[in-house]
């Protein structure tokens, strides 16, 4: 049992993000203190949120490109809506921005279904189209902490046992995320449409449905980010989140979610995202030159792919020899 | 006697048919930007709009491609050139990939200047920098030395947040900065870091500097977004008051930290003077007005140009708590 732990992905990639997590630490004590760990946490919890999204996507054999870009209108659209009116309750915000990052989602997941067009291409052009979408909203202007008003920016600030809301809601997304992959027909749906679509198909599996549940699901929580990034860095402008779609893409590649689809799971995807969160936490505290920040992040997600490729040809084997294969994959 | 007059109403006619043709023809000014929906930038579109008004026969074509990248600039410029404009004044993502085309508009009788963020003397004819460097180095020093002031304190150390560490005014004005703490001996430089311009980078940068330097008493961030990010960690740690944040933002993007207390005032040049005076610039060279060494920038007085052409405009401004309220409706 405690060796299948350690041999399998997740158990091999805890170790590491623990190895690195302490070995930052005897640099920097102050590193392994509960406090950083929980600001950590907290820091990496929006793109925990986005890579368990992403992960469902990734599953169905697509990739939404646009996530970053939707957070980015989001954020503009309910920050300015606290700006123009400040007295509107939160939680009518809060069910904005996942109502509008839904929408979003869905317009990239009805492409997929009902054209069948290649999520790359369609995600490809909403993500400039969102992005667009964004400057024409706001016509370009910043709003600014002071244009925001004290519960928008205090929400996910506010600590409960010690640790901000925003991380509590990644918690909330990990938990929820974790019970639907293991235990929902819903959740397994997922693995099965993205593992053998045609075997899918013939067990009565709608994969196109799947498919379009996958992007709305990553939209809604892509809208939910968009409001606590604005909150969390108390501003928002065009540029929000650029280019952290890959960073997304990035901590599902490094948790172990193929990206050929049908594997992966809710623990390697969290690992993956707060691995990034420990580079990125670590570098600026061991004063990495910031050109070596750049190289070093890259390396590590190529040798992540490099472990991802070896890994699937595994699998690829063991759905050849194996007729039970899904089953297989559902035991990991 | 009747000849005189035919003569003269003759002369008059075809001076208001000649003042006519010339109002016609307008002086299209091209006011390139490094991105559309930067609030400087608008800024400084205003300003170039009342140097419109004030000089009457000028059209402002104001443009800027849609993130901050050269190519965008480059197929902008060349765009500009096939509308035949009389005049470019760019601030540049690139001092050097954007010669090449500004050659050619030069070539096409396009008269080109650069300001803000200039570009290499073969592709412009002048260069006008918002303040200069000395000027800007100095100034985010003495921002520094007035917060650990603002502290009851006789001497303190501060860091620096910069944006990417290839961006070239960002580097030059740590330079400077260096050069001017003799100046300042009360104050010492203990870091250096870049949060490449991104709201997350800057805001883990400036938590890390905090962390790594127990006693730093001012985090000085000389772009827009660093100093926003920089702001929010220090409030978000509730230091504010014990470590205070200052350098160049936009009074409209400050104001809230200024009134939290994060930031005691930080600094910028106008960015409508610096529109107003490229659009006098670039008009006055169309014009013929001007020389080797000064052109007149209307109510902001002559620009004094050094051998590189290069001219700077005034030492930046600095905002805090009795003025910032003021200007930030306005950029």
């Amino acid at each position: 049992m405690l060796k299948r732990l350690i041999y399998s992905r997740e158990g091999v990639l805890s170790i590491i993000v623990l190895a690195m997590f302490f070995g930052v630490g005897v640099i920097s004590p102050d590193f392994i203190s509960l406090s950083n760990s929980v600001s950590i946490f907290n820091d990496t919890s929006i793109l925990i949120m986005l890579a368990l999204g992403q992960m469902l996507v990734i599953l169905t054999r697509c990739i939404d490109l646009s996530v970053a870009a939707n957070v980015a209108f989001t954020g503009m659209f309910v920050a300015m809506v606290n700006q123009y009116f400040p007295e509107l309750h939160m939680s009518l915000l809060i069910f904005l921005s996942l109502f509008i990052g839904a929408l979003l989602g869905a317009i990239n997941g009805l492409f997929v279904w009902l054209l069948k067009v290649p999520s790359i291409v369609i995600t490809l052009g909403t993500m400039s189209i969102y992005r667009g979408a964004t400057f024409l909203l706001s016509d370009g202007a910043w709003v600014n902490s002071h244009q925001m008003s004290e519960s928008f920016i205090g929400l996910p600030r506010y600590e409960i046992l010690s640790m901000p809301v925003l991380g509590w809601m990644a918690v909330a997304a990990i938990i929820l995320f974790f019970w639907a992959m293991k235990f929902s027909v819903w959740g397994r749906n997922f693995y099965s449409a993205g593992g053998n679509p045609m075997a899918a198909f013939y067990s009565g599996v709608n994969v196109g449905k799947v498919q379009f549940y996958a992007f709305l699901v990553s939209g809604t929580l892509s809208g939910l980010c968009g409001y606590l990034w604005v909150s969390r860095f108390a501003v928002a402008y065009v540029d929000v989140a650029n280019g952290f779609e890959l960073q997304v893409i990035a901590a599902c590649v490094i948790g172990g979610v193929s990206i050929v689809g049908g594997l992966g799971s809710v623990v390697g995807c969290v690992i993956g995202a707060l691995f990034i969160g420990v580079v990125n936490n670590a570098l600026p505290i061991i004063g990495v030159s910031p050109f070596w920040q750049m190289a070093i992040s890259g390396l590590v997600i190529i040798i992540a792919v490099i472990a991802n490729a070896t890994s699937g040809k595994d699998k690829a084997r063991i759905i050849l020899r194996n007729p039970n294969a899904n089953d297989e994959i559902r035991a990991n | 006697m009747k000849s005189t007059l035919v003569k003269s109403l003759v002369l008059a006619c075809s001076t208001l048919v000649a003042s006519h043709s010339i109002a016609a023809e307008e002086v299209r000014v091209a006011l390139l930007v490094k991105a559309m929906g930067i609030g400087f930038f608008e800024a400084a579109y205003r300003g170039a709009e009342e140097a419109r008004k004030e000089l009457g026969d000028v059209e402002i074509i104001y443009t800027g491609p849609t993130s901050t990248t050269a190519e965008g600039q480059i197929e902008i410029i060349n765009s500009l050139i096939a509308q035949r404009v009389d005049a470019i004044a760019v601030s540049a993502n690139d001092a050097d990939a954007l010669v090449p085309s500004l050659k050619k508009a030069q070539q096409r009788g396009i008269k080109v200047i650069s300001w803000d963020s200039g570009v290499g003397q073969a592709g412009r004819e002048v260069h006008l920098n918002p303040s200069s460097n000395s000027l800007i180095g100095r100034m985010n020093v003495k921002l520094a030395a007035d917060a650990v002031a603002q502290k009851g304190k006789t001497s303190g150390t501060f860091a620096i947040l910069s944006a990417t560490p290839t961006s070239t005014n960002q580097n030059i004005w740590i330079e400077e900065m260096k050069k001017s703490l003799g100046e300042f001996s009360n104050l010492k430089l203990v870091d250096t870091v870049y949060g490449d311009d991104l709201a997350d980078k800057s805001f883990r940068e400036a938590t890390a500097l905090i962390k790594n330097h127990p006693d730093l008493d001012v985090i000085v961030a000389p772009t827009t977004v660093g100093i926003l990010a920089a702001a929010q960690a220090v409030s978000d740690l509730g230091l504010t008051g014990k470590v205070y944040v200052t350098g160049l933002g936009l009074p409209s993007e400050l104001a809230g930290h200024v009134h939290s207390g994060a930031i005691h005032s930080f600094a910028i040049w106008n960015p409508i003077d610096l529109g107003y005076s490229a659009t006098m610039l670039a008009y006055n060279l169309v014009k013929g007005k001007g020389t080797k060494t000064e052109i007149p920038m209307g109510r902001m007085g002559t620009l004094e140009l050094d051998k590189n052409g290069d001219g700077a405009m005034a030492k930046p401004f600095i905002y805090d708590a009795s003025n910032v309220d003021e200007f930030s409706s306005i950029f």
